[in-house]
């Protein structure tokens, strides 16, 4: 029995191919997932993220507890609403998830994967014995993306004058709360598709009527198609491929995300800075192939005149570029040319930063 | 529930056989397979004039989720490929019955299309 959203009816109704996802009913597509790709590079689209995990950390010692915690550093963050990306790591190094934290009067929020849910909660328990922290999932919260460059235009005109102008102010990874009847909804500058938009948190039982006055208005109802390969182009990390827990944040592209203030003792310090002192051997790179033909997570990647074997960790078709782009982990000597294995033959790559897409645009 | 052709005759791999006026056969792919299939993307199709034999892999569909084999109904020769699959490969989910065609064959044996599933057959075997 699959656990569902408060859109599950929503998603059915408007033609949601449903799919197994961590154990979630959720739609994959609504009819085309290219279609839905296009809407949000051009216009508007909207996504049912509510299966995403939602923790709020409160008590005296939550911001000591977080910069244990994390390897980001919380004390980035000043104002409340304000918010950073962060790896959570195992003494060993490795990466346990990626999240986002935001700051709140009260504490802080966190927002954590779908798959990693059980794990990661038992991992914060345990961790927080130690501090004085109230740990409280918020499973009752759903949660609707809305990303493009007309998503926050779109979503504006739905709001009360009062609350379009907290919105409208809102920086790049800053939230806000809305007034009145909307006091319970968190609007949050951040997103999964490289473009603008908001990521709102809300009461379930507000979600339906959000979604549906939003398709209104213009916004279209996305799957998780679309959602990989807006963040694949966008050169976003999808846990469990990019990084996992044998997996460091130092070759996953997560290095800028490591905070290494002086005095901070975070979980994984230690063994980062092990990692460094004895050499990174691999780095995440992108991969473009103009060929006909699709890259895909697991085929090995070569290059002339390096030892090993590299991985694509996530590998798709790019509607915006009209190709196959895809990232891999690979030796660190890898130069701007590798070959990729697809089906038995051979297939040249060029071997390019990790972001494809930017402003809708080829990078 | 999918479209089925009552007029075609399919494989258990999901591809649709029809045969023309002038005994030439067309093949394709069923509305359930582009549906599993998703968005295509690209299509590798056999070279006019080469051979095709029955149940053996002809071609290849890819979508952004898979790649997989096309699998010809009838042995014989390739006598034509629509080429508007090569630019245009959504449309083999928007009309995987008519405009998504994928080549044409002269038959060997018209004879072996009694082996494939008639429409209801077919849907049988779907389980839908």
């Amino acid at each position: 029995m699959l656990n569902q959203t408060p859109l599950q009816a929503v998603h059915q109704e408007m033609g949601g191919k449903l799919v197994d996802f961590s154990g979630w009913s959720m739609p994959v597509n609504y009819g085309s997932q290219i279609e839905e790709h296009h809407a949000v590079r051009r216009d508007a689209g909207m996504f049912d993220v509510s299966h995403m995990t939602i923790i709020d950390v409160r008590g005296p010692d939550a911001r000591a507890f977080l910069q244990y915690l994390l390897a980001n550093d919380v004390a980035k963050l000043q104002n409340p609403g304000k918010a950073l990306y962060s790896a959570m790591l195992n003494p060993q190094g490795g990466v346990i998830d990626d999240l986002i934290v935001y700051l709140m009067t009260w504490g802080y929020r966190l927002v954590v994967n779908c798959g990693t849910r059980t794990k990661d909660l038992a991992w914060i328990g345990q961790q927080a014995k130690n501090f004085q922290v109230e740990i409280q999932e918020r499973p009752e919260l759903a949660m609707i993306a809305v990303q493009g460059p007309k998503a926050r235009e779109k979503f504006h005109a739905l709001l009360a004058a009062s609350d379009v102008a907290v919105a409208q102010q809102l920086g790049v990874f800053s939230g806000a709360f809305l007034g009145g009847e909307r006091a319970d909804w968190l609007v949050a500058r951040t997103g999964y598709t490289g473009e603008d938009g908001y990521e709102v948190m809300l009461p379930q039982e507000d979600a339906e009527t959000l979604w549906r006055t939003l398709v209104n208005a213009g916004v279209r109802p996305c799957g998780l198609g679309a959602r990989d390969t807006l963040r694949l182009e966008a050169g976003m990390n999808l846990y469990g491929h990019e990084m996992s827990d044998e997996v460091s944040p130092l070759v996953a592209n997560m290095a800028w995300t490591i905070a290494w203030t002086e005095g901070r003792d975070f979980i994984g310090r230690a063994a980062l800075e092990a990692q460094k002192a004895s050499g990174i051997r691999e780095k995440l790179v992108g991969l473009v192939m103009r060929e006909r033909g699709v890259l895909r997570d697991g085929y090995p990647v070569f290059a002339a005149g390096v030892e090993g074997a590299g991985v694509i960790t996530s590998g798709s078709f790019s509607p915006t570029l009209g190709y196959s782009i895809a990232l891999a982990r690979v030796p660190v000597e890898t130069g701007d040319q590798a070959r990729v294995v697809i089906r038995s033959k051979e297939v040249d790559v060029a071997v390019v930063k990790p972001c494809f897409v930017r402003n809708g645009k080829p990078v | 529930m999918s479209e089925i052709r009552s007029e075609l005759k399919y494989l258990p791999s999901h591809e649709w056989a029809r045969v023309e006026d002038d005994g030439t056969v067309t093949v394709g792919i069923t509305d359930h397979a582009q549906a599993a299939l998703g968005d295509v993307v690209y299509v590798e199709l056999p070279e006019v004039g080469s051979t095709v034999t029955a149940g053996q892999e002809a071609g290849v569909v890819e979508s952004v989720k898979a790649a997989s084999d096309i699998y010809s109904p009838v042995s014989g020769e390739v006598i034509a490929i629509n080429e508007r699959l090569v630019d245009a490969p959504e449309t083999i989910n928007s009309a995987p019955y008519d405009e998504g065609w994928f080549f044409k064959v002269q038959p060997d044996e018209l004879e072996e299309l009694e082996d494939a599933l008639d429409a209801e057959a077919y849907q049988a075997s779907l389980g839908e």
